[in-house]
């Protein structure tokens, strides 16, 4: 462990927040609007911050331990993710597991306590979360048997070190399968706009959104925080896949990370600008599908 | 090169396991059979000769225009846009397709096929296209699903030729492609005549009827 390896979790803790500023501008680009500021994620944290909770009644300790758990689920998680040239903090065989769990924690308390509040919207949006993750993390664990079975190896940081032009060569349509199904995953875990449109207020549609309606102040705050940081970390997967290697320089991978995952941002922000939401029963059929693309390449590179 | 297209040749056969859309259905299929058009002229790039620029001609010509074309009108005239109750669910065809996938890989392993391919997938997609297509046609109540189902079929073997591509007397791909032809050509008339006596083109009903 030396410096570098703090550098991953040092930009997903700062900058992530910004990730969010990126698209909502993208979007405004498109729309024809001047658009929020860039910052305006970190003014809302802050703002949020000073405020006191409300909780409600009928409530109990699990409503309020919800958002904490989370926040400390994506810390924890932020450590194991690589970024580009950079290896994660802690890295050991079998650590994409423990990378899962930590997500599953992390969905699974914001649905306790969702749940909790004893709203039937909240409920309708904790099912659908719910059912849709149950599609999603297969394709995500059948993407990483693919790269475990491709690299050879079994840690997220040696599985996700960044791919040359002759690996390209040698396994172009794996990785490029593996691409595609991984950015399905990221659209639909962080509940971006194929999968669920985070700007809508209307809770028969919203998935995410709904789950999260009872939470005021600072809880917000770690929701809207944590949320960005799952985020960046799946982006930094996305990203470490497509990345070229540069060649040890600290300075050049430090800039090659942070302008792709602002790219990475902006391709988001184009994705959700040119396309509609899908249906809710169609969902199911674009995650089925990413677990189908993902399943190829594993197939491919089973052979 | 041949990889990547193979690669897309599984996708695309997926992509109409999962599709209810009848016009996106024709648009992959005609899709697909342009990219197995160019299939034979990429593998054979060092040794290209009239057979395979001729071969490619034809195959394009055919499978990504005529058939499309033909089929699209049978869709106008029978308008319907969309398969409503197949048998086997979207999501259900998505899985056995995937099992069907590793199926082909495991077989493809073990085929002792001896001649020069370019391509180590070549035989599983090839196997894969066959059994997608057979699936389609028992799967499907439309007859215009039915059609794409028998062309994915031919879309197969065609894809198992293009290995043997060099010993294959020119001829026999010829009659090969004709024989699809006079298929897609007699089912979109079928599909025609279904429609104009019975007002659908629901096959599994025409079991009913009584001399």
């Amino acid at each position: 462990m030396n410096a570098l390896s703090f550098i991953p979790l040092l930009l997903a803790l700062i900058l992530s927040p910004l990730l969010f500023g990126v698209i909502n501008r993208t979007k405004a680009l498109f729309a024809g609007r001047r658009g929020q500021p860039l910052l305006q994620t970190y003014y809302d944290l802050w703002k949020l911050l000073r405020k006191g909770a409300v909780y409600s009644r009928t409530t109990t300790w699990i409503f309020r331990a919800g958002p904490m758990v989370g926040l400390a689920a994506a810390w924890v998680a932020a450590t194991l993710v690589p970024l580009g040239n950079f290896p994660a903090l802690i890295a050991f065989p079998a650590d994409f597991l423990l990378f899962a769990g930590l997500l599953g924690l992390m969905r699974f308390f914001t649905v306790v306590a969702a749940l909790d509040t004893g709203s039937s919207f909240e409920g309708m949006g904790a099912s659908r979360e719910v059912f849709f993750s149950a599609l999603t993390e297969p394709a995500l664990f059948v993407v990483l048997a693919t790269l475990a079975r491709q690299t050879g190896q079994l840690s997220l940081s040696t599985m996700f070190e960044p791919v040359s032009g002759a690996d390209w060569l040698h396994g172009g349509p794996v990785l490029a399968l593996v691409i595609i199904a991984l950015m399905i995953v990221l659209l639909a875990e962080n509940a971006r706009i194929p999968v669920d449109d985070p700007n809508t207020h209307l809770e028969l549609t919203m998935i995410h959104e709904v789950m999260v309606l009872d939470h005021s102040g600072p809880d917000f705050a770690f929701i809207l925080y944590a949320a960005a940081l799952k985020l960046w970390m799946l982006g930094a997967l996305v990203l470490s896949m497509v990345l070229p290697s540069s060649g040890g320089n600290p300075w050049l991978s430090l800039a090659l990370v942070s302008g792709g995952m602002f790219g990475l941002a902006v391709v988001i922000g184009v994705i959700e600008s040119v396309m509609a939401r899908l249906r809710l029963l169609v969902v199911p059929q674009l995650l089925i599908g990413a677990g189908a693309v993902a399943t190829v390449a594993l197939i491919l590179t089973l052979r | 090169m041949t990889d990547l297209i193979l690669v897309l040749v599984v996708l695309t056969n997926l992509k109409l396991l999962g599709s209810s859309r009848l016009g996106a259905s024709i648009r992959v299929v005609a899709a697909q059979g342009v990219m197995l058009g160019l299939l034979p002229v990429l593998a054979h790039v060092h040794e290209l000769s009239l057979h395979f620029a001729a071969l490619a001609v034809g195959t394009v010509a055919l499978k990504g225009v005529v058939f499309p074309w033909l089929l699209f009108r049978a869709l106008r005239e029978a308008e319907v846009t969309r398969e409503v109750e197949p048998y086997v669910a979207y999501i259900t065809s998505i899985l056995i397709g995937l099992a069907a996938l590793a199926a082909s890989f495991w077989l493809g392993g073990r085929l002792p096929v001896s001649t020069v391919e370019p391509s180590s997938l070549l035989v599983p997609s090839a196997l894969f296209s066959i059994l997608a297509g057979l699936f389609l046609i028992v799967a499907r109540k439309r007859a215009v699903n039915q059609v794409l189902g028998f062309l994915v079929l031919e879309n197969g073997i065609y894809t198992f030729g293009v290995g043997i591509v060099a010993e294959t007397p020119f001829l026999v791909e010829l009659g090969v492609l004709l024989d699809a032809f006079v298929a897609v050509f007699v089912m979109g008339i079928a599909v025609y005549h279904i429609n104009r006596e019975f007002d659908h083109i629901e096959v599994d009903r025409l079991d009913r009827l009584k001399g």
